[in-house]
């Protein structure tokens, strides 16, 4: 096989790019171009993504059996704590913002970088301290709280290795504030001439969301898990009935951001999917002002809910209504992305090209996971399945489904402008398809788990439950094959990929316009945008109005 | 945007007042206004406490030379932090209350 990757006519990688433009390890550690660090946070992020996995595999081969032979009971504790605590803090939240915003959101509006360069650097250090922490504490004992830290049993109970875990977790909320402080500073200050608000691309309303949240909620869980912890090394009483706190305190403290943080992991992936429909159905985004504004309103609605998650553990009854109600309010703007969506597809000229599998994939299981969280929002039935399996499935449709299908299309989508190579189209669409069915086989059976009475976090469980349990562990496998297999062939389009070209889609966004991949600097000049966002119609440097034009690359790589 | 210059005046005549509010603060510990209301003593010193707030933010950290857009920033911050403690409070306060 020849090791000279192919070239479509007419189409050269830059001679001189991001990623060739200095060499050796010291460039990229000390580097502050914010594409390179894009590139250390995903590889980051990976790595936490298979230590979560790994996790996750353990937790449903023990499941195979109701007995659970796998581990024992306290191990079993440990396994889905640990899963949790590096999938949400050091995968799910960090991931599209710290990866794709990262690399893209100075492309899209039109800048020669984020505004505080050095921040973003140091943001990403300040990650890696925290996740030495967490792989610390992992290492030395574990951790068995469950990722929601609750109190008195993560400060006074539990044996294990809290102190490191919460330190790490303190350490790494400070990552996630510089970023989200870096991105609305960008937003406001270094948008290109004619770039106004509302020609900026959804998928920056979608960070620009996401980062109000980071910066006003993650203070509030850092100070929180470090109150957790000061209790635990100093037993000072702020949590412990004993020494005249209340545990309450700590979960209502700790949901005032950890429910906004689902948001911080969905916004995001909403934003990549507003960028691959109008691209993949060729025409202008339906509805561009209300999905804009629905960005904004979950990310302040989603401040007002948190006490869903407490209807079972004391709080007022009085107090449980209104959250129910207020919780409900959340459907709205997301439903309004979702029919906004659907709505651009009608009469679209839609190709399913990978990423808009993906993006497909998305509403379907967003759509799943939103409404099933209605069903939990509601107090009565929530005392039904409170603490079952159907929520562990409601989250993780939205998690999984949602998050993780928005980061995965959105690398798919991105990635010819990444690496400047494009990867093997029909494994990719093979890829995405497998993911698909494996996931719904491995959270779907879950749901009946929870209704029928099937507890979350138990080790063991009832024999009549085992059909559903090896139903869900057999989709896990189908599921990692599905991760798996983008790893494999995007590692390999870097080499051996086909060169992308600039626009391969093509779509209409400012981070088109420039090389793929992009100079250090972004664009040659410092673009000027006078057109207006998705617009197909009037664009004829798309080579979309004369369909025999031979201006544009294949949109993927077996053509 | 040119930083506005805050005179040495300014400084000295705030720290004096953050002085002042926290003596304030210590002799309002050692009399029993809760004698005349109940909780009176913890107002007082949470009312103190956030006169010095509002004036460190306003001239030590320049909120109040600074753009509206920064004000805002600042407001939103005070706003979000209302609605976790007016949220919480509310579980706190209703918990007593009889439910039919």
């Amino acid at each position: 096989m020849s090791t000279t990757p192919p070239k479509p006519p007419g189409y050269q990688l830059p001679e001189e790019h991001y990623l060739n433009a200095t060499y050796g390890i010291r460039s990229w550690l000390l580097t502050t171009d914010h594409k390179r660090i894009a590139l250390l946070y995903l590889a980051s992020v990976t790595f936490f993504f298979f230590i979560g996995g790994i996790f996750a595999t353990m937790i449903r081969i023990h499941l195979l059996t109701p007995a659970g032979y796998l581990v024992t009971p306290e191990t079993y504790n440990k396994l889905f704590t640990m899963h949790g605590v590096a999938m949400i803090f050091f995968f799910l939240i960090p991931s599209i913002p710290a990866v794709l915003g990262n690399f893209l959101i100075p492309l899209m509006i039109g800048a020669k970088d984020v505004a505080f360069p050095k921040l973003n650097l140091l943001s990403w250090y300040i990650y890696i301290t925290g996740g030495c922490f967490v792989l610390y504490s992992f290492a030395t004992g574990g951790l068995d709280t469950g990722w929601t830290f609750y109190t008195p049993l993560s400060s006074v109970y539990s044996n294990s290795a809290v102190t490191p875990a919460v330190i790490g977790i303190f350490i790494n909320g400070f990552s996630s504030i510089l970023t989200g402080l870096n991105f609305v500073v960008t937003i406001h200050t270094m948008r290109a001439p004619g770039m106004t608000w509302f020609r900026l691309p959804l998928f920056v309303w979608a960070q620009y969301s996401t980062s109000i949240i980071f910066i006003l909620g993650t203070p509030v869980i850092a100070i929180t898990l470090l109150l957790a912890g000061l209790e635990r090394m100093f037993h000072l009483g702020f949590f412990n009935p004993a020494l005249g706190g209340d545990p309450i305190l700590f979960q209502h403290l700790f949901w005032f951001y950890s429910h906004p943080a689902v948001y911080i992991m969905i916004l995001p992936a909403m934003g990549v999917i507003s960028e691959i429909i109008p691209t993949f159905a060729r025409k202008p985004i339906f509805g561009y002002t209300f999905i804009a504004a629905s960005s904004i309103a979950i990310a302040v609605i989603g401040f007002f809910v948190w006490a869903h998650h407490m209807f079972l553990t004391g709080e007022s009854t009085y107090a449980a209504l209104a959250f129910s109600l207020l919780s409900y309010l959340v459907a709205i703007p997301s439903a309004v992305k979702v029919f906004n969506w659907t709505s651009t597809l009608y009469k679209g000229s839609i190709s399913y090209d990978t990423p808009m599998l993906y993006a497909l994939g998305f509403i379907g299981l967003f759509l799943i996971g939103g409404l099933t969280g209605l069903f939990l929002a509601c107090l009565g039935l929530d005392i039904h399945i409170h603490d079952t399996y159907f929520v562990v499935a409601h989250f993780h449709y939205i998690m999984v489904g949602g998050a993780v299908m928005g980061y995965v299309g959105g690398l798919h989508f991105w990635w010819p402008k990444i690496t400047g190579k494009l990867y093997p189209e029909f494994l990719a669409r093979l890829a995405a398809v497998i993911l698909f069915v494996g996931f719904n086989l491995t959270f779907f059976p879950q749901f009946i788990l929870g209704y029928l009475g099937m507890p979350r976090r138990y080790h063991n469980y009832p024999p009549e439950f085992q059909v559903l349990n090896v139903m869900s562990t057999a989709g896990a496998s189908i599921l990692a094959l599905g991760y798996l297999l983008p790893m494999i062939y995007l590692t390999w389009s870097m080499r051996y990929g086909k060169v992308a070209g600039r626009n391969p889609w093509p779509a209409t966004g400012l981070e088109w316009t420039t090389a793929s991949p992009p100079l250090t600097e972004n664009f040659d000049v410092t673009p000027v945008v006078d057109w207006e966002p998705y617009d197909y119609k009037n664009r004829p440097d798309l080579g979309l109005q004369t369909p025999t034009a031979p201006t544009l690359a294949p949109a993927h790589g077996d053509d | 945007m040119s930083e506005h210059i805050v005179s040495p005046k300014i400084y000295i005549l705030i720290f004096a007042a953050l002085m002042i509010l926290t003596i304030t603060t210590v002799y309002a510990a050692t009399v029993d206004l809760n004698a005349h209301f109940a909780g009176l003593n913890v107002i007082v010193a949470l009312l103190i406490a956030t006169c010095k707030a509002v004036l460190v933010i306003l001239f030590f950290m320049h909120a109040y030379y600074s753009s509206k857009r920064t004000k805002l920033i600042v407001f939103a911050g005070f706003f979000w932090l209302a609605i976790m403690l007016s949220l919480t409070l509310g579980d706190y306060g209703s918990r007593s209350w009889d439910v039919h």
